[in-house]
């Protein structure tokens, strides 16, 4: 590795660094300030030193919250990672259908959060929502509001629909950069479709899908709007995620002690995930 | 710090300590880079390509865990945990 002379550019990086300081760094530390302190409002705080955070990994809410957390996001990515790299290699690449497939699925990604949300919910209603009808009229017992499964189904297809397009966008956008000399080459030695997409695209797609994961992964993780707005965390506890948890101890409840230390924790939680991927992704590779 | 214009960060000397010591990190690391520049890279025993920054960020990120483990399923005090994670930092920065 070589050092770089020109030393000036760094200067262009100032204005990202101030951003982030002001939108991440004061943030996070006023949430370490609070995840050692006690206070009733007023902004009195009383020293509590690492009481929050003892009390947070013992507790059986957060085991519950995270381990709810971890199978919606496990499943999440089972799911919108080889879908979406499917659709993306159904779609086609030259032609006017291009177009309309490339919209078709922006559509969803273009839709708020809350509004997502707002839509399942009754979209999912077993007594006049479309999916909720159908869905009974086929003869299962199915309302989200009252059963665990039907909620957990509910609110993973939701996430599906809304998610799995941005997976097929990179994806997409990945397959189309691939020289069709590759495929030109494959085809003089007569390589089968299984070997092309083994051989070929899946290597070429290694970055995009590593971006694809993570940022799934982040993302899903984090997961709060969307399913607030369909099923609020329940019935239940059945769907209340990790922010979910946070956002009723911090605000429902105005533990803001307790809710630092398990804001801090879910960070960790998430930075090392993050790290541990994109290192094991990335490993043996020139960054 | 009551009436102080940071009085809505409810800052506290432990924790203000804590971040003057991520920035004493950083300083160090920056005067180290200063004269040794290149950030060492190499290949360390955990398979990994790594630089002093990165041997910094795993170092931190462990004790991190470290505490939390610690408190999880010792609690208080916090002095064995605090000699393990000086003890991994100097092993990640020697080994990894």
């Amino acid at each position: 590795m070589k050092k770089i002379d020109n030393n000036k550019a760094w200067w262009f990086v100032a204005p990202v660094v101030l951003l982030v300081a002001f939108n991440a760094v004061i943030p996070l530390m006023t949430v370490v300030n609070f995840s050692v302190q006690e206070t009733f409002g007023d902004n009195v705080f009383f020293w509590a030193g690492v009481q929050w955070f003892e009390d947070v990994l013992r507790s059986e809410r957060f085991h519950a919250a995270l381990f709810r957390q971890v199978m919606f996001t496990g499943l999440v990515l089972l799911i919108e990672i080889p879908l979406g790299l499917l659709i993306a290699l159904a779609m086609p690449r030259k032609g006017p259908w291009v177009s309309v497939c490339l919209v078709m699925m922006a559509l969803p990604l273009l839709i708020p959060w809350n509004v997502v949300g707002a839509m399942w919910n009754i979209f999912a209603l077993p007594d006049i929502g479309l999916l909720g009808r159908m869905i009974n009229g086929l003869g299962i017992d199915y309302n989200y509001t009252r059963q665990p499964i039907g909620a957990w189904f509910t609110v993973v297809l939701m996430d599906v629909w809304h998610w799995t397009s941005l997976v097929v966008l990179l994806c997409y956008a990945g397959l189309v950069s691939i020289p069709d000399a590759y495929y030109q080459a494959a085809k003089v030695d007569g390589a089968r479709p299984w070997a092309v997409f083994r051989y070929i695209q899946l290597p070429k797609l290694k970055y995009v899908l590593t971006i694809a994961i993570l940022l799934r992964f982040m993302d899903s993780f984090m997961i709060y709007t969307e399913v607030v707005g369909l099923t609020g965390g329940g019935p239940g506890n059945s769907t209340t995620f990790l922010s979910i948890d946070l956002v009723k101890i911090a605000l429902g409840q105005f533990d803001l002690g307790p809710a630092g230390a398990m804001s801090i924790i879910y960070f960790l939680i998430i930075l090392l995930m993050s790290w541990l991927f994109y290192t094991l992704m990335m490993r043996g590779e020139d960054r | 710090m009551d009436a102080a214009p940071l009085a809505w960060m409810a800052w506290t000397w432990p924790t203000a300590l804590f971040f003057l010591f991520i920035l004493g990190c950083f300083v160090v690391m920056s005067i180290w880079e200063y004269f040794v520049p290149g950030g060492s890279p190499r290949h360390g025993v955990l398979g990994l390509d790594t630089t002093r920054g990165d041997r910094l960020f795993i170092s931190l990120l462990g004790s991190a865990f470290i505490f939390l483990a610690w408190l999880g399923i010792v609690g208080m005090p916090l002095t064995a945990p605090i000699v393990i994670a000086i003890l991994f930092a100097i092993a990640v920065f020697i080994w990894v």
